[in-house]
């Protein structure tokens, strides 16, 4: 049969953003793939250079609205590494608590996605009311649901207000007994596991190679977590586990996110128990100057969809010289064309429901 | 990575410094090692040579990020590159001159450098010798000038 360019997005039901994906068919056979981003590029490290230090905060949350925390987050560690300064321990837990609560309802917010993608319209629900619990306490925390501009440099903006405590472990207890429920019913779907098992299958070394990083990365049997591996924030004192897989295929990126948010809650739940131990005067955050000195630094963490990465020049004043950001979905899409070479087409959007796509980091 | 195990499974930061700087040494110097952290100055001759290596005999698995600097009298590329056996990350500053901006691709040692050169050489004008396909990615095709170099000006920069 001759081949066929199909040309999926920049609208499309699967896509999640715009972003094109061009495919060249033969029959139902997926032949070869080609990403196209690019439609959402803004200059946003161009931008920073014209804006001082503290008035990037809010701006690194709009990279990716579902992951705000962890962006604010990087940033400010790469620029307290240029002032050298080190957090209170209240502030990293505080840090640690946010972040998790970040990863949670982000991956709830890929878990309605991706399921709706395959047809399940009740996750798409049942997903989005428990996520709706953890952007209640982004907003008892932050005051806002999303972009939530709570880390500050050199700490975090305020401390916990009243009764915080008992409201996030109502919401996590609650959390651990619903995500068994939404287990049972994604594991209980044949038609899901079907569509799922053995699709988008990528081996360890290809992992690493192509720069896949997060869920994506662990999915395929790498056994690396930054917050483990490269620790920040006091996360080597949490006692929890990284969620690896060896098999590689689209099930297994969706196992390690299901088992992220369990470990999630284990941490929060940890971090909480620490924090109690902590003295109330200890503060959340420290006075830094507003002109870094000159030098480079970087920072990464483990952001839900990967590893960001934010490389930071300083000249001294008190605007960046060159600010860089490596987004974890930059480079997963880059490797989309060998997820998709060889399924068939009706499989695509299943895999690449699996990536979680993110287009305001990506293009930047 | 290669298959024949040859490798190093977690090297040392100062085992990587001592390495790196005695197999290519008048091309390469140590800036600073700290923990999990090693920081280099390569030549640009010396590049592809500096990654294969750490890719082959260090086990460096990922080249977690490439990016362009410009500092207005000479340009300046930049990699991050990630070891998953014991987290330590590796930076490279590689000088390219502003009248010759050439510099050998990564791109088929690590698969995920592709789209950070190809952003590279559209936003800084840097261009990657032996790279598969080296066109605009970000910005329209139709450019001719280059965003991120500091002659292109924003609204209220002097």
């Amino acid at each position: 049969m001759a081949d066929m360019w199909i040309t999926m997005g920049p609208q499309h039901p699967f896509s999640h953003g715009l972003w094109t994906l061009k495919i060249r068919a033969d029959g139902e056979i997926v032949k070869e793939a080609e990403p196209v981003v690019g439609y959402l590029h803004r200059g946003w490290e161009k931008e920073c250079e014209n804006r001082t230090y503290p008035l990037i905060i809010p701006m690194a949350d709009r990279l990716c609205y579902s992951a705000s925390m962890t962006w604010a987050h990087v940033y400010c560690k790469v620029v307290e590494e240029a002032l050298e300064v080190e957090l209170s321990d209240r502030a990293k837990y505080l840090r640690v608590i946010a972040d998790e609560i970040c990863r949670i309802q982000s991956h709830l917010m890929w878990l309605a996605a991706m399921g709706t993608d395959l047809g399940n319209l009740t996750i798409f629900l049942w997903a989005l009311r428990e996520r709706e619990f953890f952007l209640d306490l982004n907003v008892k925390l932050c005051g806002q649901r999303l972009t939530t501009n709570y880390p500050r440099i050199g700490g975090v903006r305020n401390d916990m207000p009243y009764l915080f405590e008992r409201d996030c472990m109502r919401v996590v207890d609650r959390f651990e007994k619903v995500m068994w429920e939404i287990v049972a019913m994604m594991d209980g779907s044949s038609i899901f596991l079907s569509r799922m098992r053995g699709v988008g299958v990528i081996n360890r070394k290809d992992a690493a190679n192509y720069g896949l990083t997060g869920p994506v990365m662990r999915g395929s049997g790498v056994d690396f977590d930054i917050r483990r591996d490269d620790p920040y924030c006091n996360y080597d004192q949490l006692d929890w586990e990284v969620a690896v897989s060896k098999d590689g295929d689209a099930y297994a990126r969706y196992a390690v996110r299901i088992e992220e948010m369990f470990q999630s809650c284990e941490i929060i739940r940890q971090a909480m128990v620490k924090l109690k131990g902590l003295p109330r005067t200890d503060p959340v955050r420290f006075k830094v100057p507003r002109k870094v000195p000159a030098g480079t630094h970087f920072a990464r963490l483990e952001d839900p969809r990967g590893e960001s990465l934010m490389y930071l020049i300083s000249d001294g004043t008190d605007k960046p010289y060159r600010l860089k950001v490596r987004s974890p979905i930059f480079v997963n899409v880059s490797a989309s064309k060998h997820f998709v070479e060889g399924v068939r087409i009706a499989d695509i959007p299943a895999i690449m429901g699996t990536l979680d796509m993110c287009l305001g980091e990506t293009d930047r | 990575m290669v298959d024949t195990k040859d490798f190093i499974e977690a090297p040392s930061v100062e085992h990587i410094a001592g390495d790196v700087t005695r197999v290519f040494s008048p091309n390469i110097t140590v800036r600073k090692v700290a923990p999990r952290r090693v920081h280099f100055n390569c030549d640009r001759e010396a590049i592809h040579g500096v990654c294969k290596y750490l890719r082959d005999a260090l086990n460096f698995e990922q080249a977690s990020s490439v990016c362009g600097v410009d500092w207005v009298d000479h340009l300046q590329v930049v990699y991050h590159l990630s070891n998953y056996s014991n987290g330590v990350m590796v930076e490279i500053t590689v000088d390219v001159p502003n009248d010759d901006p050439h510099i050998d691709s990564v791109a088929l040692i690590w698969e995920g450098a592709d789209w950070h050169e190809r952003e590279t050489y559209e936003l800084f004008g840097i261009i990657f010798d032996g790279h598969p396909k080296l066109e605009r990615l970000l910005t329209p095709q139709n450019y001719e000038f280059f965003p991120f170099r500091k002659s292109y000006k924003l609204r209220g920069q002097q």
